[in-house]
């Protein structure tokens, strides 16, 4: 079953799931499979890369575009949040996303703490009998769920308490994150056994991230002074160096998705660098073309949302699907950020449905165009594209459903617990001094 | 004595310090100030987000001179900071009631 679900979804399906009870009979009835040292080693390195995309690649990407009396407010709400996943992750996080058995929504709580889990133990990859160490297969998905909960945080800081944070972080993972993560990537996930196509996490992660940075900004309320007092970012440098941070942790989280040191983890690789490249270009080309200058803040813009919308289609898109892809997701994104978000009025602070949000469903539904060999994607054409379209327009759907609704209960449950928003005259002061006591510039 | 305030372009800031070093002048204290006069403000665009600046980088020297040296002193502010362009900036003079060197004790022109 779990390998007839593989076939379906094609070699370089979006499955990440492990040893189901069925592999694992399968596997044993041959021999006992045993990590290959290279894909573990490119496992290991590629968890460490999506590491790097937290602290320190977003802690600046979006410390930059604060300012300056919150960058470290910002700073140490997506490390402390990162690290706060870490423990939940391995405690039930994993089980939740990963374990044994369950149902199409979230797997069985056999792993709890993760019980049974061996260095000899091993997780399957999409080749048949090809498999890594669990423990690796636990730490990179570990990574994914830590930077999917600080992404959140780019629409609500500057104003959100800091046990706020915390509290919304743990809730939000166990309603939201774990089982989208589940339903989407594990082997009976209701998803991915509907077919829906998603390398990386542009679902998972992106979509998932940006529409509950969208409805926790809009019960949380505006900045005092949004629109009307100016806020800029207090230091594009850094912004650019998080960006540029960003970028090469891609690489371990689009290639290292691959499961595998091979052909779909470079061609993950070349189109992480390709539609990345070509929504940097896109972003300032539409700025000349509504009349502004190109800007560094649009070239850093750009890069993320190529790197968004080619997430799901990392391994499902040839390398010149994935160019158009990233100028789309660009383009679209742009609007988003500037005409869309001001039309409607709520204060996303650092744009994260925007880019996030927005870039994750151009690139969800995208990929079930480039997908297709008549555009140079790897797919075999069994599946026609309006039916892979209509799979992921009704997984983008029920993400946004699941994100909408679960943010709500975690944020309404935060503010039960801490009161959720800062005072006046700490907003005012900065949350650097009122929350944590230190300024980031002295 | 005269105290003169000038505020100039910063990027004419090594000029005019050439050219008050060429008269002799001894020092001189700069900071880095922000304004507005008649030059208009600039148009700040982030992520589609307008915001008009109207007060502008300037950098700001106060020098004590002697009222003999304080005419040239004026001059050379005034040609070495000139763009001719709108925005280059303003000299003002002042009396200077006083002027004491802490180390010594010295006063007057000598303190300069």
């Amino acid at each position: 079953m779990i390998r007839k679900l593989l076939c379906a979804a094609g070699a370089i399906g979006a499955s990440l799931c492990v040893a189901t009870a069925a592999w694992a009979q399968d596997a044993a009835a041959a021999a006992v499979p045993v990590a290959n040292p290279g894909n573990n080693a490119w496992m290991m390195t590629s968890t460490l890369l999506v590491l790097m995309m937290i602290v320190p690649g977003l802690a600046l990407f979006y410390g930059g575009l604060a300012r300056s009396k919150n960058m470290l407010s910002v700073m140490t709400q997506v490390g402390a949040v990162a690290a706060l996943t870490m423990l939940v992750w391995v405690m039930w996080g994993y089980t939740e996303a990963f374990g044994d058995g369950g149902n199409g929504f979230i797997s069985g709580f056999g792993k709890a703490f993760l019980k049974g889990v061996t260095p000899e133990s091993t997780a399957a990859t999409f080749t048949k009998g090809v498999v890594i160490s669990e423990y690796v297969f636990v730490c990179f998905q570990m990574t994914f769920a830590a930077i999917t909960v600080a992404l959140v945080l780019g629409s609500v800081v500057e104003r959100i308490k800091f046990s706020a944070v915390m509290v919304f972080a743990v809730v939000w993972l166990t309603i939201v994150y774990f089982p989208i993560a589940h339903m989407v990537w594990a082997g009976n996930g209701y998803f991915f056994g509907l077919g829906a196509l998603d390398f990386a996490g542009g679902t998972v992660v992106h979509i998932n991230s940006g529409v509950s940075a969208l409805v926790a900004c809009l019960i949380l309320g505006k900045r005092i002074g949004y629109p009307k007092e100016p806020m800029m970012p207090h230091s594009l440098t850094l912004t650019s160096v998080g960006t540029g941070l960003l970028w090469v942790g891609w690489f371990g989280f689009n290639a290292g998705s691959a499961l595998e040191a091979n052909g779909s983890a470079g061609l993950a690789m070349v189109n992480t660098f390709v539609a990345t490249a070509s929504a940097g270009i896109f972003w300032m080309l539409t700025e000349r073309v509504m009349g502004h200058k190109s800007s560094a803040l649009g070239f850093c813009s750009g890069i993320v949302a190529g790197l968004v919308a080619v997430t799901p289609a990392a391994g499902n898109s040839g390398p010149m699907g994935a160019i158009v892809l990233g100028a789309v997701a660009s383009v679209i994104c742009y609007f988003a950020v500037s005409k869309l978000k001001p039309a409607l009025g709520y204060d996303d602070a650092l744009d994260t449905f925007g880019i996030h949000g927005i870039g994750g469903m151009v690139g969800a539904i995208g990929t079930g165009i480039v997908y297709q060999p008549m555009f140079g994607g790897p797919g075999d054409g069994s599946v026609s594209m309006g039916h892979q379209l209509g799979v992921q327009l009704f997984t983008v759907g029920a993400t946004i459903a699941i994100a909408a609704v679960g943010t709500a209960v975690a944020i309404y449950v935060a503010k039960a617990v801490t009161g959720l928003r800062v005072s006046p005259d700490v907003e005012v002061e900065g949350l650097d001094i009122g929350e944590h006591g230190e300024r980031a510039y002295n | 004595m005269k105290f003169i305030i000038a505020i100039i372009k910063p990027f004419k800031l090594d000029e005019v310090r050439e050219a008050l070093g060429a008269i002799g002048v001894a020092g001189m204290t700069v900071s880095e100030v922000k304004g507005f006069g008649r030059q208009k403000g600039q148009t700040e665009i982030y992520r589609g987000a307008e915001y008009s600046t109207n007060m502008l980088p300037k950098v700001k020297l106060e020098i004590a001179a002697s009222d003999a040296l304080a005419p040239q002193v004026i001059e050379a502010i005034q040609q070495a900071a000139s763009t001719d362009s709108i925005g280059d900036g303003k000299i003002f003079v002042l009396d200077l009631a006083s002027a004491t060197r802490i180390r010594t004790g010295e006063t007057g022109d000598t303190a300069l």
